[in-house]
């Protein structure tokens, strides 16, 4: 990967490289641009590795240049509904897709008690040296929230690809589990639920500004015009109302990347209402899955003839 | 010094509690949070950092200021203030003691945040020893020890024993009046675990962060340097840094409207905001690359040059454990410190 | 410092409204019972409100010396000063403060010979220190008024200013605004050309104030002249919540304008970070 960066960097083939920078502990890589082909030494590829670069070419399409950017097959769904909405231009991309074998969640490290983590030597078993001793996990026990759910080994957009031969398979776990469970639940359960987990929301927005489909140059939350602004949830009601805006902003649209739950503080499952829209969207429409392909074609958004009636939900048999 | 076997910690709970809210850290599904003690609550020394820090009880995230009635063209404003109510915060490190040390600085100095003073006076703070540091730490950088902590009262586990010592005016009361519950011992034990623990301290990675070189004088130097154009573009401009900080401290102050009438409250605000900054006329900061910048000018130029050297950090890892992108004040003071003087 | 209890604001009624150009208005401010809210000195901020629309900064455009209310010359230009330019008389406001420190009406300006530099708006803040020095005029030397606008529409006090200003008790007051019109025998051109122009000598005790961009550039002409930056004052304005220096928000590097300033030397100016 760094010598494909450093050819296509040397060459000027593109102006800059967005991938991965190495940090002071084995596990806080940062999302980088690389514009000088010595920095690239920098630049890393590991199990955390994580993060969803696609966002950012939001703003470095603003550059007059062409990046290198390294996508993740989950990463490309995201690009996917980006490019289908015209928030980047594909013509400034060149876009290498990379094998992932799924990303690791530091977070679960820390509670099964590991900690003063020093080292960490990546195989199918994870050894992880710290300041009080080694252990030994097995990987998959370590996997990020939304790799419990990979969406495969494909990369659904891509100029070339590095790698790909070393994507793990991966079990495609149900990922409708939770949301079918919370349907289960009576209405004043479900409630209890959510108002359990949005009551930890500090309101810091980093689901919302991690978010490759929260794409607004304004968002309604930060403009003072729109009434609804504000920097704290000064009431239950608005704690609640942030995500369910949030949640119905991205409906349709949502490729199901998993930011949102991976950047929150709080660790509150923000995903799950995501979910929920998906679930629905395909159950009302046939199979739907944002980012598949660059095309506009969520089932939101584009009418058809054969679609269901808009009184489904009200028909809806033993949902509350 | 007094002692405490821990099996007796329920009882010793229960007790503070009698007198005062007590508050401490418990564990609620995978994250530990400082929140109401209640008996049988999980209380979880193990896990150094709560996601939010203490200063929450001094400095909430949301407070009322004053209430209005508007009613044509005339407004009632109402003082909604109360005396708070005396509290106890246990289990509280040396780093978040610390932080509320620097929150004084500001909200004490002339003229006083009465808001944040009240709650100073009424609230106690035990603090706890970190024998156990994480490799996120790195309190000692900023000069604070962790194996000997302040705030009112300082604790320490060691084995199945809780260690109590006393160290100002509101602790020696808190302590009179639990004092049954102890026996009197020496400081042999916690001694050889302080220094059993220091070998620790030595080996943790960010142990020789140099802060040299970020001072006042060179405020306009590191303002300018280039190295925030490749700190800058992988911050979300999120406010997650800021609001799980023991010492951002900046805020805001908005109108809410209950139906019945106007609610003034001050709110945690972060300078990672669009319109922290925005006026009618425009806004200074524009770009993240300067909002990102202000935020660790703020932390590591401004609060020292204004505070007689002290920066606004604690060292306590929050945001090392916490940015989404691990983007963090590490990161900054290695690129901006003395070893890369630009 | 504020006398009163930080962030709890005292009670104002608007008393009487002006207008003074298409987009800007002078509200006269009493406290329930009458006189001022508070007593000030020159070139220091209020944080004026109305509950549930916003609270914003203002300088207090009247002078201490007026002792039976308070003005505040007001540009309508969002939430707030919209509310406010629809208020009538007698409405209710909050009021608190006074915030910042002023300008040296009492220290450094004292005998000296001073020249006000102002554009638009910018006249409001230093209105106050003029009033101040014509009441204690013997306390100063000579007293010369720049003054621009875009239009002459745009130029507040007017009347004021040829009334009660110019030419009287050796006050000179220099006219300018951006483009010729109809009806205008004054200069037109910008603040910081007409300044060179008039040909002051490097003595002067310069205050100024204006957009942004014409402190800049006046700055920039007044260096070009030999003014020397420490005898130059001005005033800034950036967003402000708590008005103590603590909420954190109007700094230009580790100064706080509502606490530090807002009048800055030049000299203190050029040191900090071009932020603002």
């Amino acid at each position: 990967m760094r010598q494909k960066a450093h050819e296509l960097l040397s060459s000027g083939a593109v102006g800059a490289v967005l991938a991965w920078e190495k940090g002071e502990l084995p596990y806080d890589t940062s999302p980088a641009v690389f514009r000088d082909a010595e920095a690239l030494d920098k630049m890393v590829y590991n199990g955390f590795c994580g993060s969803n670069l696609s966002k950012y070419l939001i703003e470095q399409g603003k550059q007059d240049e062409k990046v290198l950017v390294f996508l993740k097959p989950c990463d490309t769904y995201s690009l996917n509904q980006l490019l289908s909405e015209n928030r980047v231009a594909r013509e400034k991309l060149h876009i290498i897709g990379i094998g992932c074998k799924g990303k690791l969640d530091v977070e679960k490290l820390r509670t099964q008690g590991i900690k003063g983590i020093t080292g960490i030597e990546e195989n199918e078993t994870l050894k992880i040296q710290t300041l009080y001793g080694d252990h030994e996990l097995p990987r998959e026990d370590v996997l990020l929230e939304k790799c419990l759910s990979c969406k495969g080994k494909d990369h659904k957009v891509y100029d070339e690809l590095i790698g790909e031969d070393l994507s793990a398979d991966t079990e495609q776990g149900d990922k409708y589990a939770k949301v079918a469970e919370l349907e289960g639940q009576t209405p004043a359960e479900r409630f209890a639920f959510w108002r359990g987990e949005l009551s930890k929301c500090i309101r810091c927005n980093a689901c919302r500004n991690t978010c490759p489909s929260c794409t607004c140059l304004k968002c309604v939350f930060d403009n003072a015009h729109s009434g609804v602004a504000a920097k704290v949830n000064a009431t239950e009601f608005e704690e609640n109302m942030f995500h369910i805006i949030r949640a119905f902003h991205v409906a349709g649209r949502c490729s199901d990347c998993g930011e949102c739950s991976r950047v929150c503080p709080q660790g509150i499952p923000i995903h799950l209402l995501n979910r929920k829209f998906i679930k629905d969207i395909s159950g009302f429409y046939g199979e739907f899955q944002a980012g598949e392909t660059a095309e506009l074609n969520s089932p939101l958004l584009c009418y058809d003839l054969e679609d269901a009636e808009p009184n489904i939900i009200s028909k809806r048999e033993g949902d509350n | 010094m007094l002692k405490l076997s821990l099996s007796r910690m329920e009882e010793l709970f229960s007790r503070i509690n009698g007198e005062r809210t007590l508050y401490a850290p418990i564990q609620i599904g995978e994250q530990t949070q400082f929140t109401p003690w209640v008996p049988d609550a999980a209380v979880q020394m193990n896990r150094l950092s709560t996601v939010k820090s203490p200063k929450d009880y001094f400095f909430p995230h949301i407070e009322d200021i004053a209430a209005f009635r508007v009613q044509g063209k005339e407004i009632e404003i109402l003082d909604v203030r109360t005396e708070a109510a005396p509290f106890a915060v246990f289990g509280v490190r040396a780093c978040d003691a610390e932080s509320l040390n620097l929150l004084d600085r500001i909200f004490l100095d002339d003229p006083i945040d009465t808001f944040y003073e009240s709650k100073r006076k009424s609230g106690l703070i035990i603090t706890t020893a970190c024998f156990e540091p994480e490799e996120t730490c790195f309190c000692g950088v900023f000069g604070i020890d962790a194996l000997s902590p302040g705030g009112d009262i300082a604790t320490w586990i060691v084995d199945d024993t809780l260690y109590w010592n006393a160290l100002t005016e509101k602790g020696e009361a808190l302590t009179e009046a639990v004092k049954d519950l102890f026996e009197e011992t020496d400081d042999m034990a916690v001694k050889a675990a302080q220094e059993k623990a220091q070998t620790v301290f030595d080996k943790l990675p960010f142990r020789d962060l140099n802060l040299d070189g970020l001072t006042g004088e060179v405020l306009m130097k590191k303002f300018n340097s280039p190295e925030w154009a490749n700190l800058n573009p992988s911050c979300l401009s999120c406010g997650t840094c800021t609001f799980i900080c023991p010492t951002c401290h900046c805020y805001d102050i908005q109108d809410f409207d209950t139906g019945k009438g106007i609610q003034r409250f001050k709110c945690w605000d972060s300078c990672m905001c669009s319109d922290f900054t925005l006026m009618a006329h425009g806004n200074p900061r524009t770009s993240q690359l300067e909002r990102f910048r202000q935020r660790y000018m703020h932390k590591l130029i401004y609060f020292p040059d204004n505070n007689d050297g002290a920066y606004a950090c604690v060292g306590c890892g929050r945001c090392v454990q916490k940015c989404p992108i691990s983007m963090n004040i590490v990161k900054v003071i290695k690129a901006l410190g003395v070893e890369n003087d630009v | 410092m504020c006398n009163c209890e930080i962030l709890i604001p005292k009670l104002g009624i608007i008393t009487d409204i002006r207008d003074e150009t298409p987009d800007v208005k002078t509200f006269s401010v009493t406290a329930p019972d009458g006189g001022v809210v508070f007593p000030h000195m020159p070139g220091q901020c209020a944080m004026l409100s109305i509950p549930g629309v916003g609270e914003a900064m203002f300088s207090i455009t009247s002078s201490p010396t007026n002792t039976a209310f308070m003005e505040y010359s007001i540009k309508k230009a969002g939430v707030l000063t919209d509310w406010l330019h629809r208020a009538e008389t007698g409405q209710q406001i909050t009021v608190r403060g006074p915030y910042g420190n002023a300008f040296p009406v009492e220290g450094d300006l004292k005998g000296k010979d001073l020249l006000f530099i102002a554009g638009g708006i910018g006249l409001a803040p230093l209105r106050s220190v003029i009033n101040y020095v014509r009441a204690n005029r013997k306390n100063y030397g000579k007293v010369d008024i720049v003054y621009g606008a875009r239009s002459a529409d745009d130029l507040v006090f007017r009347k004021e200013i040829e009334s009660e200003w110019d030419g009287i008790d050796d006050v000179n007051v220099h006219l300018t605004i951006d483009r010729a019109q109809a009806g205008w025998s004054g200069n037109v051109g910008f603040v910081p050309a007409f300044v060179k122009d008039l040909g002051f000598t490097k003595g002067r005790t310069t205050l100024v104030c204006g957009p942004p961009i014409m402190i800049k550039f006046v700055l920039a002409a007044l260096d070009e002249i030999g003014f020397d930056e420490t005898k130059i004052y001005t005033t800034m304005e950036l967003r402000m919540k708590c008005g103590i220096g603590k909420c954190g928000r109007c700094n230009i590097g580790s100064k706080y304008v509502c606490k530090d300033g807002p009048v800055f030397r030049c000299d203190e100016l050029a040191a900090l970070p071009d932020e603002y």
